[in-house]
């Protein structure tokens, strides 16, 4: 088995991630790299819990004032169920189903659009309903490093898989590209994990107070 | 590389095996996934009613989070299946550093 070799249903392996030593390296190698994203995330975390509602004036927003709760639903429902159209698109990567494959992967990628668009939309709104931004209080620093920190990973997301699905859209399915789809989708689920922090402990809990 | 799957010699009863274990294992992902949806919902709809404690719904939605974010990470990224002891290590590596580094900011830092 190697990565030029050409596969049908019947051959294709069961775990194509992790059928060639490029693919077993490939899948180390970014768990690896998402233990680092956690510690990396997990310090944007502790930044923004240290310096929430610390504004130098009580003309500044705080995290209660800016908030709301259907623009946050809105985005979460879109990212997790983006979540979830990328797990349908490895399930058709390991049946050796590649149109499929693209398909999902094209719904994620339209939904995540939809969650970035709405993030801008979002700033651009705290910027000029409440003048809250990046240099006008430690809370903004600290809350606009770690949204916009996860929102350049859902653009980084993207580009990544479009450029993989325009890459490979003639090659079709082998053991060259199946890893690096895996891989990419494994990357999604983790930005993902880190919204469901981002929603919880800056959103909701900001809203409650 | 041996192609594990293939050892009945008819690579049909194969396939069809594999079919249905990919189809189960992803019945299992939709299960998981209704349940992140409903854990979300709990959440939001928590902070949407007006009425309960902040010192309630704060530890409670934290909890929330962490049980959706296990299903996360053993369904939709598969640490459930075999071969997964290093990815373990790598993430829960990161996780204790992680937690050691938001406790020492929320403790040891006031203003």
């Amino acid at each position: 088995m190697h990565v030029e070799e050409k596969f049908t249903h019947e051959t294709w392996p069961a775990s194509p991630e992790k059928a060639t030593l490029e693919a077993k390296n490939k899948f180390l190698g970014f768990w690896f790299f998402l233990g680092g994203e956690t510690v990396l995330f997990a310090s944007l975390f502790a930044t923004y819990l240290a310096l929430k509602d610390r504004v130098p004036n009580t003309h500044q927003a705080l995290a209660k004032d800016l908030f709301e709760l259907p623009l946050t639903f809105t985005a979460t429902m879109l990212l997790l169920t983006s979540s979830l159209t990328s797990v349908y698109a490895m399930y058709h990567m390991k049946n050796f189903a590649f149109k499929k494959m693209l398909l999902w992967l094209g719904l994620t990628v339209l939904l995540g659009f939809g969650f970035l668009g709405l993030e801008i939309y979002e700033f651009n709104h705290y910027v000029h309903a409440f003048h809250h931004t990046f240099t006008s209080s430690a809370f903004g620093s600290a809350f606009y490093t770690l949204v916009g920190f996860h929102g350049a990973h859902v653009a980084f997301g993207l580009l990544w898989i479009i450029t993989l699905m325009a890459r490979n859209a003639k090659r079709g399915l082998n053991l060259y590209n199946a890893p690096k789809f895996y891989v990419a989708s494994l990357y999604w689920h983790f930005i993902d994990v880190v919204w469901v922090f981002i929603f919880t402990v800056v959103y909701l809990m900001g809203m409650v107070g | 590389m041996a192609n594990h799957q293939l050892n009945s010699g008819n690579p049909r009863v194969d396939i069809e095996y594999r079919r249905k274990k990919n189809a189960e294992d992803m019945r299992y992902q939709i299960v998981s996934f209704s349940l992140m949806m409903f854990l979300t919902l709990i959440a939001f709809a928590a902070v949407a009613i007006k009425g309960f404690e902040a010192t309630f719904i704060k530890p409670f939605i934290i909890l929330l989070a962490a049980v959706q974010v296990i299903f996360q990470l053993y369904y939709f990224m598969h640490m459930n299946h075999k071969g997964h002891e290093a990815p373990k290590l790598f993430l829960y590596g990161g996780v204790t550093v992680g937690f050691t580094i938001i406790l020492t900011f929320t403790t040891i830092i006031w203003w």
